[in-house]
């Protein structure tokens, strides 16, 4: 198998190392159960894609994507990945071709982080030089100082730290496809958004074919390329991109089910990279506060944004407390309203709100700041979303060309209308 | 009495040695065939509930029932010594066995299968592992039953402590025998204590911090 195609290329910045995934007339009958839990599915899943399954609760979204790395068997149709069919080969051998990732990251407890990472790359025989160098990169990918997290156990880690352990062991063998089931279900509000922020982050370095389910709708539309909404026995009520599911919702389930208020979804659709962002007056621990100071009256901004030595913001400093200090001091300040540059706008607003501010700081990759979003910008997208959700009604059904429409089991599978263009 | 020990001390120690070299190996290798058991059957329901069965009933089997019927395929000697012990000892290691792999929370052991590992080695590598603390507890509660046992089965069979209290008990009234009992019932509780301290050290290096209470 090692020439196996569904093994990824090295993955170099921005480059598509994820493979395409087809599922052709896949069904899953459960014995004992008289109806499928997945029905005739076919579904082509783009490569360096994220592609969300939504739908209500015991649709089979669990079991179709449990099915692609076959830890649960199809009971008919293929499973293709990059063109290989990958039906009939040895499970264990493919799931260890494809990262999965599960609700609390399903760490093994009895193992500290970096053997929990370093699993798969032993199990395929990488030497250890190779496996410890792959450890540390992957807990720098997350968001994890190898130096603080290598040897702890995962009860030593908060759930949402867990999570992203959970992410970099999926990673650990640059696996070129990633399955996650409800991965940010078992943290709080403000974590899951965090999380969601950096899985993109990380998704816009190594740039896999994501597949991933959610209960939540907006979930969906804050990470997906593309969703497939499901209706039961994993009937595709609709798969498209987020932007066309709530312009032209395809039915009345997939309308009750993005619920009300999808103008003010349309917050979600905008990611704060999408918005200009406002420069900031930045400084470092040990400047002098009174240098920040006149800099800061000169520029007329409100607040200076302290970095640490990798241009992460440590915390903010208004002129107020600028004046009382000497030296900018580093410590970290934990409430620091802070969102991905891939957050949504609602995301950003929430986290000024839970601040109580009226401004949130951004950062791009690896947490390095890139700027100020203010509840200015974020007003004036409303306002500009809205108008531009009446271009997509007035829009032509050209549209809807490069759709996979609803896959009806009894036909033919489409040939190519049934695929995102 | 500190004549009894001094004049019989080298007697003793070897008749110690003996009774805690027989519990230990008997342990083992009740360890050993328990968890295999328990892996066979934890997670069938019905068959986990079998074992679990044998394992309640058989612990109330008088040893000294077992070793009689032993005798007889068997004749005197070691084997049915070994068998008596090794079966008191497996009891309460497979019901913790089953127990700790069947407590395994199930999103552990469906994500050691989604990275890719086969049954065996999520068996080997995770689920025995993280069932180890339970199976452990099992090993010293069936240490300190089996001391007993082994003290029991010594009489019927041969050397050990257990040859001190019979020798005593028959010639109860007589010269010493009051010493050999005491001699005997003490040195099986000092063995009991020194295996259930070293049980507790291999309990220490084995378990990982993190799934240590
Ligand atoms: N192991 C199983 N055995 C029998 N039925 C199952 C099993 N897993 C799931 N099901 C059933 O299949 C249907 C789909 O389940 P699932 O894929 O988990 O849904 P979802 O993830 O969308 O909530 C449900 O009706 C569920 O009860
Ligand atoms: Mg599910």
């Amino acid at each position: 198998m090692s020439d196996s195609k569904i093994s990824s290329s090295a993955a170099s910045e921005n480059t598509v190392s994820g493979a395409s995934i087809m599922l052709q007339e896949v069904t899953k009958t459960y014995p004992g159960q008289k109806k499928s839990a997945v029905g005739g599915l076919t579904l082509e899943i783009p490569a360096g894609s994220i592609v969300m399954f939504v739908g209500p609760s015991g649709c089979g979204k669990t079991t179709t994507l449990k099915m692609i790395n076959r830890l649960i068997e199809p009971t008919s149709g293929q499973i293709v990945i990059n063109g290989e069919d990958v039906t009939t080969m040895n499970g264990d051998e493919l799931r260890r071709r494809i990262g999965y990732v599960i609700q609390a990251g399903g760490l093994f407890p009895h193992m500290t982080v970096a053997s929990n990472i370093a699993m798969v790359p032993k199990m395929l025989g990488w030497d250890k030089a190779k496996i410890n160098a792959r450890v540390d990169e992957l807990l720098e990918l997350v968001s994890l100082d190898p130096e603080l997290y290598r040897d702890r156990f995962p009860k030593e880690l908060s759930g949402g730290q867990q999570q992203r352990v959970g992410v970099a062991r999926a990673l650990a063998a640059d696996p070129p496809v990633l399955l996650m089931d409800e991965p940010f279900g078992a943290v709080d509000p403000i974590t899951r958004q965090r999380l969601q922020d950096e899985l993109l982050n990380i998704q816009s370095e190594v740039q896999k074919t994501i597949v991933c389910v959610t209960h939540d709708f907006d979930e969906a539309v804050k990470l997906g390329d593309w969703i497939a909404i499901f209706n039961e026995g994993a009937q595709l009520e609709q798969y498209d991109s987020p932007e066309r599911i709530l312009a032209n919702p395809a039915s009345e389930f997939v309308e009750n089910f993005i619920g009300s208020g999808a103008g003010l979804k349309q917050l979600t659709l905008t990611r704060v990279n999408e918005v200009d962002l406002v420069d900031a007056i930045t400084t470092t621990p040990g400047k002098r506060a009174s240098d920040v100071l006149s800099q800061l009256q000169g520029s007329g901004r409100k607040i200076a944004v302290v970095l640490d030595s990798r241009g992460r913001p440590l915390r903010r400093m208004d002129r107020r407390q600028l004046s009382r200090a000497e030296i900018i001091e580093g410590t970290y300040d934990p409430d620091l309203p802070v969102v991905g540059e891939q957050a949504t706008l609602n995301d950003a607003l929430d986290t000024m709100l839970v601040a109580s501010a009226e401004y949130a700081l951004v950062t791009g990759r690896r947490d390095v700041f890139t700027g100020i979003i203010t509840v200015q910008t974020v007003m004036e997208a409303i306002a500009a979303a809205n108008s531009s959700m009446d271009d997509h009604h007035e829009a032509p059904v050209g549209l809807n060309s490069g759709a996979i429409n609803v896959v009806d089991i009894e036909s033919e599978p489409a040939e190519s209308g049934g695929e995102p263009a | 009495m500190g004549d009894f020990i001094g004049e019989r001390s080298r007697q003793i120690l070897f008749a110690s040695w003996q009774h805690f070299s027989l519990v230990v190996q008997c342990l083992i290798l009740a360890t050993i065939i328990a968890v295999l058991i328990a892996v066979l059957v934890y997670r069938n329901k019905a068959l986990a509930g079998i074992a679990n069965g044998v394992s309640a009933i058989g612990l109330t089997v008088p040893s000294f029932a077992l070793i009689g019927l032993l005798i007889v395929p068997f004749g005197f000697g070691v084997t049915p010594a070994v068998i008596v012990v090794t079966f008191f000892a497996a009891l309460p290691i497979l019901r913790n066995a089953i127990v700790g792999l069947n407590n395994i929370e199930p999103t552990i052991v469906e994500s050691a299968r989604g990275i890719g590992m086969s049954r065996l080695k999520t068996l080997v590598s995770v689920e025995i592992p993280i069932a180890w603390p339970v199976i452990l507890t099992g090993v010293r509660i069936s240490a300190q039953m089996v001391m007993g046992v082994a003290a029991v089965v010594s009489y019927a069979l041969g050397p050990g402590l257990g040859g001190f209290i019979f020798s005593g008990l028959s010639r109860l009234g007589g010269a010493n025998a009051l010493e050999s009992v005491i001699v005997g019932v003490v040195g099986v509780v000092i063995l009991a204590l020194i295996l259930d301290l070293i049980l507790l050290g291999i309990g220490r290096l084995t378990t990982p911090r993190g799934i240590r209470v």
